[in-house]
Parts: structure tokens; sequence; C-alpha cells
């Protein structure tokens, strides 16, 4: 148990998890976008904000883009979005993720 | 979130200096009110709610950007007239809807009124992010209504609002209301008549607005005032989860999206044929009457064989386009629409285009010119030219007489797959495959030479699932079936007493001569050569070069061409036409409907929306050359299974 908790842990501090490398269900909090401003305002008047919890809700079907739950809404983006934007570091073990 | 002295109300921003008492409003112009809020609000069915049957189409001044405008009856027979701003989800504008929406109400689009108040809605069930929009709104200094849609959700899902702590906090009075159930529009229609009886008076009270800019200090605005109007957002939409995790699953997503194809189009096949029936034998008994009572001579031809036979023709197919529309409208209203999207965009991806491109490529199944304007929703210049491009390829509903008209005559009614699907349907499928197979392999062929561009993004809201209102799916299929009718009266009724005249002259001897030596006939006949590989003759070909200004005049077409050939005592078109056409030749001819541009209004609103000739004259000769080849090579093979 222990060992798994510490190498999840060591897991996310290596790199700065993107919202793209988020399974569906798990909750992240959003650290940064890194789009084109056009893109990255859309995004954050839709509530992809700093600070903003985001949960992906689900995969759609063929893949290629996933549905997050975010501010109140569900807001479809293809992957190679979600990839710019990225998470806080946070220890997963610590968040407790909503239903 | 105090530098907001450049957005506070301003005097400056009020128009009309005299300001009206209530008696002597009857006599002012009235008053205009600007419906505004962000997209999946509610704002359409509040607008329906309000104007009911009082309301038209338009569009703005100077662009193609569609608004609805319509007279609001207050008691003491008020009138204020509404105008249905696109959806936006800030004044910061990204596309050109956004951009008007923010031009008008600042007032500085040309040749439109600034509005003199502002109704501003918003879904309650998302008040943290929808109050966003609240903070540009109140800083034009217009007198503004705030209406909280979707109250009986949010009452249902657990969640509340103090409306009276939140009018404080904004300085404009708030509602609460159900656009879709109508309660509480009797607060917003007091809202209009007072504002009408005294503008002055209903200027918003000066608050506190965050910089408009900033997105994060707007956003914690909002937040700030939902705490104190202790706002408690609703329990997530559980029918909405619950249909969604069918609607996306991987496996049953995809095949409630093919049965939703399917099952719209074998209904508009089969369950509107008695319909039209009806509407046949109308159109035929109405025909018999008028050539009874008119007196024998060229009035009567005139009227029974060139305008009757011509628009009567085209009347038909009333149902069946209405029929079709009716499935758009609730796919639309019921919020099934942007799943479709998700669903379609990786495959849309693959041909260089994205999931939103999906969307005027649907409409455009009902009629191009609604869905080239529906392109505006996409962002890149590039995609949104290459979806122009291939809209047409589409089956448009104008289409669709003419193939039902073929396939009735030619394609005998047999029943597949243990009576599912029946051999009429299926080959109707079979056209809308093709059309659509024809646009993807174009759009992929634009977007790798001519439209390279990057990857571009594809970003959705997916909205609650809402049960489609009769009020509104009514609303648009009178508004349909008006534009259909003035087609039916205008285009279509110009065509057909041109062509009557073109059929009947040069007089032989004082008489009207045989169609064959008529100046139809000749143009005709001159044409013949070039179309005789396709298996036309010079009948077909009187109806493709009619059909130049829109589909389904080919119909009516060989409706005056039979009309005059058999003098009104006319067996059935379709009989008509087993004469003139083989079945391979019937091939042809549907292959070349279902590739050609033949439509006048689209080439117009391509025209205007890429800004030039240069697309529309692209489209049109490319499609053209589609058509041509396509035809010749159906005609061909089909010419080795029929003999």
């Amino acid at each position: 148990m222990i060992f798994n908790k510490r190498s999840q842990m060591a897991a996310t501090h290596k790199r700065p998890a993107t919202l793209a490398e988020l399974r569906n269900g798990e909750e992240g909090i959003l650290d940064r976008l890194d789009l084109p401003d056009d893109i990255a305002r859309r995004l954050m008047e839709l509530g992809f904000l700093p600070g903003n919890a985001i949960i992906p809700a689900r995969t759609a079907p063929g893949g290629g883009a996933r549905v997050f739950r975010v501010d109140g809404s569900e807001i479809a983006l293809r992957d190679d979005t979600a990839a710019r934007l990225f998470m806080r570091l946070h220890f997963p073990s610590i968040k407790a993720a909503t239903p | 979130m105090s530098n907001c002295h450049d957005s506070g109300p301003r005097k400056g921003l009020l128009p009309n200096p005299t300001i009206p008492v209530p008696h002597a409003a009857v006599n002012e112009r009235p008053l205009i009110v600007a419906i505004i809020g962000p997209p999946n609000s509610g704002k359409s069915t509040l607008f329906n709610r309000l104007t009911g049957l009082r309301q038209k189409v338009a569009n703005f001044p100077g662009v193609t950007v569609e608004h609805r405008m319509g007279k609001a009856k207050l008691k003491n027979r008020q009138e204020v007239f509404l105008v249905d701003l696109p959806g936006v989800y800030s004044l910061h504008p990204r596309s050109e809807d956004e951009q008007v929406a923010n031009d008008i109400l600042k007032g500085v689009r040309p040749g439109f009124a600034k509005p003199d108040a502002v109704v501003l809605i918003l879904d309650v069930t998302n008040l943290g992010r929808h109050l966003v929009l609240a903070a540009p709104v109140l800083s034009l200094g217009l007198p503004t209504l705030v209406v909280l849609n979707m109250a009986d959700d949010l009452a249902v899902r657990g969640g509340k609002v103090d409306v009276a702590a939140l009018s404080h906090e904004l300085g404009a009075p708030v509602v609460l209301v159900s656009a879709s159930k109508g309660t509480g529009v009797d607060r917003i229609q007091q809202f209009l008549s007072g504002t009408a009886a005294n503008l002055a008076g209903a200027k918003p009270a000066r608050v506190e607005l965050p910089v408009l800019n900033d997105v994060p200090k707007c956003r914690q605005w909002a937040s700030k005032l939902n705490t104190r109007a202790s706002y408690r957002a609703p329990a997530p939409p559980i029918w909405t989860r619950r249909l969604d995790s069918v609607f996306l699953h991987p496996v049953f997503g995809p095949l409630v999206f093919a049965a939703v194809v399917v099952a719209v189009f074998q209904s508009i096949f089969s369950w509107a044929q008695p319909i039209m029936d009806g509407m046949t034998y109308a159109v035929s008994m109405s025909g018999q009457w008028m050539g009874m009572v008119l007196p024998n001579g060229v009035v009567r031809s005139l009227v029974v064989n060139g305008v009757w036979a011509g628009v009567g023709s085209v009347l038909v197919f009333l149902p069946q386009i209405l029929l079709l529309f009716l499935f758009i409208g609730v796919l639309e209203d019921s919020g099934y629409m942007a799943r479709a999207a998700l669903i379609a965009d990786r495959t849309m991806a693959k041909f260089g285009l994205q999931g939103k491109s999906f969307i005027p490529l649907l409409s455009a199944y009902a009629c191009a010119v609604p869905a080239v304007m529906a392109t505006r929703v996409i962002e890149n210049k590039r995609d949104r030219i290459a979806t122009i491009m291939i809209a047409p390829l589409m089956t448009c509903s104008a289409r669709l007489p003419v193939y039902t008209l073929i396939i009735a005559a030619f394609v005998p009614n047999i029943p597949l797959v243990r009576g599912v699907l029946s051999l009429p349907a299926a080959t109707m499928l079979l056209l809308y495959v093709l059309g659509f197979a024809a646009a993807v392999i174009t759009a992929r062929l634009l977007k790798s030479t001519v439209l390279k561009s990057q990857r571009s993004s594809f970003i959705l809201e997916m909205p609650p699932y809402r049960l489609p209102t009769l009020q509104s799916l009514s609303l648009r299929l009178i508004d349909r079936g008006r534009v259909f009718l003035r087609r039916a009266g205008t285009v279509i009724l110009t065509v057909s007493i041109v062509l009557w005249i073109l059929a009947n002259l040069p007089l032989s001897h004082g008489k009207m001569p045989e169609i064959e030596n008529s100046y139809a006939g000749m143009v005709g006949k001159t044409i013949e050569p070039a179309i005789k590989p396709l298996g036309f003759n010079w009948k077909i070909g009187i109806g493709l070069i009619t059909s130049l200004a829109a589909r389904e005049v080919i119909v009516g077409t060989l409706g005056t061409i039979y009309g005059i050939e058999s003098d009104g005592n006319s067996e059935g078109l379709q009989k008509a036409l087993h004469a003139d056409l083989t079945p391979a030749g019937a091939v042809a001819l549907l292959v070349f409907f279902a590739f050609a541009m033949q439509c006048f209004s689209t080439i117009a609103v391509v025209r205007r929306e890429t800004g030039g000739w240069k697309w529309p004259i692209f489209q049109f000769s490319y499609m053209l050359a589609l058509a041509y080849g396509g035809s010749l090579v159906a005609y061909r093979v089909a010419n080795l299974f029929f003999q």
C-alpha cells in the first residue's frame, strides 16, 4: 500500500500532468493554459480558469475528444487541446474525487 | 475589481432624449428591447413566449447574421419591439455573431437603432458562470432586466437563489422564470411596459463592476455575488448524465446515431406519403375545378397548365419538407445535436474538418442557405470556407421532390430486411450517402490543397437535455413553411409563367405550337447533344435549365411540359416520365441532382459569406463537372444492369 502510494506521488512529481493525462472521473486543478490567446480566453469564459477543478467525464465514442465537467457545465475538447492545459501538482491521495 | 469607471453607466448612452409618458407613448416609436444571453440559456424560448406569431427572421443590415424580430403585445395595447441577438459568452467578440451582438448593444452598427433596454437571460442552474455576462451588459448603462431562466429545473434539482439580494447587488431588477413553462413571464411583461412608460426611471443603479477584460476577475465577481445572493447550485442533471451514458456510449452511442439518421429518412419517405397523396389529390382536384370554371382559351391554359401545374406540383412536397425540419428542430432543441457533433468530430477530423462543421452540414440536409450561414460558428476561416464549399452537396430538402418523383416512378416498392426498409427508402438513403461521400471527399481534397491549415480546435458545450416545446417547434415549422411557400409563390411561379410563354410561342397559323416546335422545345433541342450521353432528352433538358434557379423547379417544369402536351387530361407525371427516361437515364438524373449546384439562393449566400465571386464560381463549376461526370458514369454502369 505504502509503496504504491509513494510511487504514485513520485509519478505525479516527475512531470506536470496535463488535462489529457487525467483519467475519467479523476479530479484535477487547472494551473495554466498554453494556448493562443483567443482560444485560451474562450476556454476561460467556459470555466477553464486556473484554480478551477476539472473532471474528465467521458470519452467521445471513437475517442479523440473527451467531455469535461468544469464550473457547472460539460464541455467537449479534443485530446490535443486538453494536452495544452497544465494541471497543478497535487497528490491524488489527498484529493477526494467528486461523484 | 473596482477599476470600472470607464464601464459604469453614463447618461450620454441613453437614447431618446424625450421621456415618454404613459399616454403619449402610444404615438412614439415603439421601444426596442434586445434579448441577450449565453447559448443554451433559453433565449429563443423566451422570445417565442413573448412574441408568438408576431415575429420574423431577418438579417442584420450589412451582414448575414440571422436574427429574429418580433412585437410583444403588452397590457393597455402597448407594443414593444424585441430583437433576439445571437448567443454570446461575453461581449468580447470572437466570431461574427458575437461581433454583431456587441455592436448592436453598443449602438455602433450602422442602420440598426440602438436598443432602449436589454433583457439579459441567464441559466439559473449554472448561475456562477452565466452571471459573468451581467458585468459587460450592465456596464452599457441601459435599462436592464436580468431574467434567471430554468427556475423549474433549479427547484427540482434542489438549488435556490435569493432574487431580491441579487437584484440589490446588480442594481437591476431580477426575475426568476421558466420560459418553457411560462411561469414568471408576466413579470417580464411588467418590466417591458414599465420601461416603455418611464425609460429614464428604469436605468440601472450604479454598482461596482469588475475589469471587463480580465476573465478571472469577472468570474470572481460573479462568485462573490452568488455568495451574497445565497445561491445554491442545483444537483447535477441526473437524466442528462444517464442519457449521455447511452448516447455517448462507445458502442450504443454510434448505434443510436445511425438509428436516428435511418429513422429520419425512413419516416420522411413513408410517413409523409399519405399526407402527400392527399395534397396531390387536392392539387389535381382544384386544377380540374379551375379548368371547369375558367372559359376555354389562353387564360385557362395559363392558369391550369402553366401556373397551377408548375406551382401545384411543388406544393405537394410541403408536408415532407416540414417533417424534415421537424426532425432537425427536435434534434437541435433537445440538445442531441451537440452530442452528434461530438460523435462526428473524429470522422470530421479525418477529412480535415471538425465537429462544429457537422452542425451546418446536418442543417444542409434541410437547406444549404441557413447551413452556409450557420458556418459562422466555425472560428477557423479555412475550415469555414471548406464547410461552405461542401454544404450544397448534402441532400437538401429541395432535392426531395425530385428524388421522390423519380424514385416513385422507377423504383418498385419491394420490402427489404423484413420490411424495416423498403427499396424506395433504401434508394433514397443511398442518395443521401452519395451526397455525403462526395462532400467529405471534396473536403479532404480542399483541406489538403488550397485550404490547408493547422489542425483546428474543437470546443463545444454539451447542454443538458431538454424536452423541446411544442410552441418553438411549431413556430419553426410555420417559419419554414412560409419560406417554402414564398419560393413557390415567387421563383417557381415566375419560372412556371415564363416557361408557359416559351412553351406556347411562336404561334404557328395563329395557334399555339406543339411543345416540340416552341421556343422552350428549341432550347431543349439545342442542348440535347450535350446531355444525350447522360440518357436525357430535350424535355429533361428544359427541366435541367429551369432547375438552375432552384432544384425543385424541374418538377413543376415537367408538370408544365406534360400538362401542355396532354392538355390537362394528363396521366400522372410518373407515368409520363416513363416515356422519356429509361431506368438507366433515371439513375443518371438522380446522380446529376445529387451533385449539381442548382440553386440561385445558395450561390448568392455563398458570395455574401465568402465576400466575392471567386468561391461561388469555383463551387458551381466544380459541382457541375462532378454532376456531369457522375451521371455519365452512372448511365453507362446502369445500362449494363438494365440490358
